[in-house]
């Protein structure tokens, strides 16, 4: 309140140009928040619609979509299993990978590095994360698959595989469970860690004997959100998980994802209004369910374990 | 002074960086007597507590200067291993702090790592008993511990501890934390372990250290904010009639 305000210390100040720019103001961030609302609910809608229009088209039914086994659009066969499969291999392989990989670096950085290193090394892990994700298709193309012949054999590896595109999701996603990881390891109060100490625990049992287990909420939140990281990555597994469907269990053949599929439909030439390329829509919306479950699971367990301290 | 010394503390100095935290401490503490360390705060108290188990080392920064005799070794030796030091010296703390497990895997997971082979259960129901807590707890030994309320934690605490079996328990200001019906049940406790358990206790509550312990330590910082060692005798002295004018300032009240 202005010193010179005539009114008194208790009331409003109703002048006309304050009362216009709070409104002002107000309404230019209730415009923002709306925009980010709709755009969502914009995507949301057209994917439906779209949808909508693929499996009323009489080609395909519910049910056949969710259990043939095929997925041949060029004969009308649109059976999604074969991409929801390379889909959970590809991320299954890249949690295999990134799932040890981030725990362990987290429980280091959390427990046994000193802060100076702590301050450096983390920073590069949110670097690598940053990592354009085309590189990472490149390198497994170039590097991860000539490794892997090189090991089980030219015969075994097909060009194109499932096991290299999920290895180099996996060094994709590991940063980011790394560092989320960690985050919930620092959270875990040092009075128990001291209580642990006191009992005459070595470091390794206070370790994983109590700032684990009493961060393992935050743990399984991180290890979700980086699995719906992987379901949802498109660009390594476009690169190097092939092109082409193929229901097959076997990691080192080659078998186009949900999103790789996505990405060469839509960018080729089919045109629109075909049962193509709706058909890349009906994938949209379940991938979008899928990764939308996994994020509200990792939202829920997070909530949960912010009660146990408060 | 009786001697039936456990633990011989001689020019202990305790450094955090170039801070002299603690200067020149010499104390004889007496086996399966409770000891209260009272004075001001940051007069080192706690400072001088966490050094009896090495507690200490783990904050970075620490050195330690001088000797702590326990069982004929100085603790600082470097051939000292400080997690089987601290098997024997046991730590209670200021706010309860419960693993967020089970009440009985709170008591068997110390046991465990230290290679306990008998009976877990009947560990459990004994560490329980020595605490004053198996009556309020048998019936949910599998409930979490943070359940429990404030009092009751922290009867945990000292049952987790009791299970390790050490010879000295130390506790950090250990009902500061509670009311005033909890603090009662823990002093109760405390005479009661003291049979048992030779007890050093940090304390701001000088009525509290006039109840419950056998000998009192009265620490003040000097010119430069290091603590040091200003009486120490039986604890009826110590508050009848104390020897130094500071002390008798300082339970008088004058100060602090």
């Amino acid at each position: 309140m202005k010193p010179g305000n005539k009114a008194g210390l208790f009331e409003k100040d109703l002048s006309k140009t304050l009362l216009i720019k709070e409104l002002l103001i107000k309404g230019l961030l209730n415009f923002f928040a709306v925009i980010s609302i709709s755009v969502t609910m914009g995507i949301v809608y057209i994917l439906s619609v779209e949808a909508f229009l693929f499996f009323s088209s009489g080609e395909v039914s519910l049910w056949e979509f969710f259990s043939s086994t095929e997925w041949q659009p060029v004969i009308n066969k649109f059976g999604i299993l074969p991409l929801l499969n390379s889909t959970l291999m590809t991320s299954l392989i890249a949690m295999l990978v990134a799932g040890p990989l981030g725990i362990f670096a987290a429980i280091y950085l959390s427990e046994y590095a000193s802060d100076n290193f702590k301050a450096r090394v983390k920073p590069i892990l949110e670097i690598l994360a940053g990592i354009p994700t085309i590189v990472y298709g490149y390198f497994a193309l170039t590097f991860i698959t000539p490794f892997l012949k090189n090991i089980f054999g030219h015969e075994v590896v097909d060009v194109y595989n499932t096991a290299a595109a999920g290895i180099a999701m996996g060094i994709l996603i590991f940063p980011m469970i790394a560092s989320m990881s960690e985050d919930a390891l620092s959270a875990v109060p040092s009075g128990l860690k001291q209580a642990a100490y006191g009992l005459g625990a070595t470091k390794l049992e206070v370790s994983t004997g109590i700032v684990v287990p009493a961060a393992v909420s935050g743990i399984m939140a991180a290890f979700i959100v980086g699995l719906s990281r992987a379901v949802g990555e498109t660009m390594i597994v476009a690169l190097a998980a092939g092109a082409g469907s193929n229901f097959t269990f076997n990691p080192f053949r080659s078998a186009e994802t949900m999103t790789g599929y996505i990405a060469r439909i839509s960018g080729g030439d089919i045109g629109y209004d075909t049962v193509d390329y709706n058909s890349i829509f009906a994938i949209g919306i379940f991938l979008f369910l899928i990764t939308l479950v996994l994020n509200i699971i990792s939202q829920k367990i997070i909530e949960r374990y912010r009660e146990i301290y408060d | 002074m009786e001697n039936n010394n456990i633990l011989n503390l001689k020019d202990l100095n305790v450094y955090y960086g170039a801070f002299r935290a603690v200067k020149d401490i010499n104390l004889n503490i007496q086996k399966n007597k409770i000891t209260a360390f009272i004075g001001p705060s940051g007069c080192g108290k706690s400072t001088v507590l966490r050094s009896i188990n090495r507690m200490n080392d783990l904050v970075e920064g620490t050195k330690t200067v001088g000797e702590i005799i326990f069982q004929d070794r100085n603790i600082y030796n470097r051939n000292v291993d400080a997690v089987s030091l601290r098997k024997q010296i046991g730590m209670v703390f200021q706010k309860p702090n419960p693993f967020p497990k089970s009440i009985s895997d709170n008591i068997t997971w110390g046991a465990k790592i230290n290679g306990y082979k008998g009976d877990m259960g009947q560990l459990v129901e004994e560490s329980l008993k020595s605490a004053a807590l198996w009556d309020e707890v048998k019936d949910k030994l599998d409930e979490n511990a943070l359940r429990l309320s404030g009092g009751q934690q922290q009867r945990l605490c000292i049952a987790r501890t009791i299970a390790v079996k050490p010879e000295i328990i130390l506790m950090d200001e250990p009902a500061s934390a509670l009311d005033p019906i909890a603090t009662l049940k823990i002093e109760d406790l405390m005479k009661t372990l003291s049979k048992d358990f030779t007890i050093i206790i940090v304390t701001h509550n000088m009525q509290q250290a006039s109840r419950i312990s056998d000998y009192t330590a009265f620490l003040m910082t000097d010119e430069n904010r290091s603590g040091h060692l200003v009486e120490y005798n039986r604890t009826s002295k110590i508050f009848i009639n104390p020897k130094n004018k500071q002390t008798e300032d300082y339970i008088s009240g004058r100060f602090g």
